[in-house]
């Protein structure tokens, strides 16, 4: 591309890019409320009507309607998973784990009206006697809310062929 | 430490103790492998899984690598996952359909019915070289009951059906039910995870009642606020949480002959037909319809049975029947190591299921169960905390004593004690344990208290 070409497609190029980088802003801000357990201020940023979906290992393009997953929370389950790893007889994370996600790849997918679809690539460290790795992708459907952004939909989609290091999925992916 | 004393069982006393080391010795280990898993029946795969000719699914079954699969001519076999010719896995996917099994290494070509057709440069081979003696060998004994695949490596293990004993009439319970809505058919989607503990702890686990309370306590009070927000909560702290808890007051353990065990319950919420107050009225309607079918179709007793009783059975030595307020699934245990376990979890739905119980029926299994439900992490966590506690060497029992001396409760230990005894008989050679709860219950008991 020439310079000219490139200044042309600017604009274009412009919008683009400030859409990626809210989404990664928005992400990355995600990720560190999780990471610092700030559960509440986690499940503020979801519309009413979400969904939270993790399939199993095996079958990574699982539809909860049809297949067994691993998780399948509306927001109520969500709200009911949030308080219960704020109480302390959550013993899996009682104390909570230390925790480090790496949000990465991340590519805007599409956009619809108020919304904007979203994958990224992780990597969630979970560390507690030992370490365990979760690697796999997140793909989300986000709304405009504002100058930032409602999950309205957010699934994690792991790589790993089963939890044999992980025994469970104690934490939010 | 001698292999007779590692479970100390003196009903008459009062006592009933496990040697630790049970639990994680090498020794103890590697002897589970030739006493327990080398002997018994074990769990392949459900009938379900392979519909169509050519279906196959892979399987790994006491270290063993399978191929559990439905021929071209519909017959569904087990067979060995190595080349008859130099042992590479002719079989490399972990499912799907189809009509050959070309192993990679020197091309040798099976059918889906483990026939050997094709050598690469058959004249290679001198003259009297049988392909019918070199094809896909099956383990020594393959049997099904109800559409469920076991095999033994045992070529004297008595049939199948003689094996479950008493056991059948729980597991016909469940299949039977599911005849008018066309059968189980298990979903697809395996939870498959892994716990840093002894295998029998999981074991012991699967069939407690008794840690549900301290244990489940986060689950226990996510269910009780959702039956306060549809005003269902109201009868009671004790009342919910029975109900919750899927531990009714009429709970009871049962032990049956061969090792298996577990606990029967009554709960709200069964897809196969009892209805909730947290179900819409479509699904309660339908449920109410399911249940009426029942109660024609099989009577009263057997009926209700079917529609209002969770059953939690233990087949020995690892295979977990259960059928409650959570759905139906099969979970399967494998020993690893002495410290280490994996698990495989299937779930099992009705063909016919009415799409809006079908959902209540997920939601209720993922709610607490597998790997990410609000259950299962929590018991994770119990069975790790265990295996660390034993590097205590010091403190060297641990007790299973619990209910010894009256009808046994679902949260009483009469189930743990009857897998124990069973794997304590097997492991120092002797075909049956000599010992058995004073006021142990038999299906017939716990169905008259």
């Amino acid at each position: 591309m020439s310079a000219g070409d490139a200044l042309r497609a600017a604009p274009a190029l412009s919008a683009a890019l400030a859409l990626r980088l809210a989404v990664e802003d928005f992400l990355y801000a995600e990720a560190a409320l999780l990471d610092d357990w700030r559960l509440d201020d986690w499940l503020a940023l979801f519309t009413d009507d979400a969904r939270y979906v993790v399939p199993t290992t095996d079958l990574p393009e699982g539809d909860p309607r049809r297949d067994l997953v691993l998780i399948d929370d509306n927001l109520t389950r969500l709200r009911g998973r949030v308080e219960r790893l704020k109480s302390r007889h959550a013993h899996r994370e009682y104390p909570w784990s230390r925790t480090r996600r790496l949000v990465t790849n991340v590519r805007v997918t599409g956009t619809q009206g108020d919304e904007v679809t979203a994958a990224a690539a992780f990597a969630v460290y979970r560390i507690r006697l030992e370490m365990a790795l979760f690697v796999g992708r997140y793909d989300y459907c986000l709304v405009r809310a504002g100058d930032s952004f409602k999950i309205r939909y957010r699934r994690a989609t792991l790589d790993l062929e089963t939890l044999r290091d992980h025994g469970s999925i104690s934490i939010i992916l | 430490m001698q292999l007779a004393d590692l479970v100390q069982d003196r009903p008459e006393a009062g006592r009933f103790r496990v040697h630790r080391s049970a639990l994680t010795s090498p020794e103890v280990f590697a002897l589970e492998q030739r006493r327990i898993f080398e002997r018994g029946w074990l769990y392949v795969g459900h009938e379900s899984e392979i519909p169509r000719p050519g279906d196959y699914r892979r399987r790994t079954v006491a270290g063993r690598p399978l191929v559990f699969l439905r021929g071209s001519d519909s017959q569904v076999r087990v067979l060995f996952n190595t080349c008859t010719h130099r042992g590479a896995l002719v079989c490399r996917r972990d499912e799907g359909n189809a009509e050959v099994f070309q192993c990679f290494y020197h091309a040798w070509t099976f059918n889906n019915r483990g026939e050997l057709i094709g050598t690469p440069d058959p004249d290679g081979y001198p003259p009297g070289f049988d392909r019918a003696e070199r094809a896909l060998q099956p383990p020594p004994r393959v049997d099904a009951y109800r559409g469920l695949y076991f095999i033994s490596l045992d070529r004297a293990a008595p049939p199948l059906a003689d094996y479950l004993g008493p056991a059948r009439e729980l597991i016909d319970l469940t299949f039977d039910a599911a005849e008018v809505l066309g059968g189980w058919t298990i979903l697809a989607g395996t939870a498959k995870y892994a716990i840093r503990a002894n295998w029998k702890l999981l074991i012991e686990n699967s069939i407690d009642g008794y840690h549900f309370a301290s244990v489940h306590q986060t689950y226990i009070s996510y269910m009780a606020s959702q039956r306060a927000s549809v005003g269902a909560g109201t009868r009671g702290a004790q009342a919910t949480l029975s109900a919750t808890a899927g531990l009714s007051a009429a709970a009871r353990g049962f032990a049956l002959p061969g090792g298996h065990a577990g606990f029967l319950s009554g709960a709200p919420g069964r897809g196969i037909a009892s209805p909730s107050p947290l179900w819409s009225d479509t699904a309660n309607r339908e449920v109410e319809r399911v249940r009426a079918l029942l109660l024609a179709r099989y009577g009263e007793e057997r009926g209700r049975r079917m529609a209002e009783q969770s059953r939690h059975l233990l087949i020995f030595p690892n295979l977990l029947f259960q059928d409650s307020h959570t759905g139906f699934r099969l979970r399967q245990i494998w020993p690893v190591a002495p410290d280490q376990l994996e698990v495989l979890q299937w779930e099992l739905v009705p063909r016919d299921e009415h799409e809006e119980v079908r959902a209540y029926r997920l939601e209720n299994s993922l709610l607490f169960l597998g790997p990410g439900g609000f259950g299962t992490p929590d018991d994770v966590e119990a069975l790790e905390s265990c295996q660390l506690g034993f590097r205590a060497t010091e403190v060297e029992w641990s007790d299973v004593s619990r209910g010894l001396h009256r009808d046994p409760l679902a949260e009483d230990e009469l189930q743990m004690r009857a897998f124990w005894r069973q794997w304590h008989a097997l492991m120092q050679g002797l075909p049956a344990p000599a010992t058995h709860d004073p006021r142990g219950a038999t299906l017939a008991e716990s169905r008259r208290q």
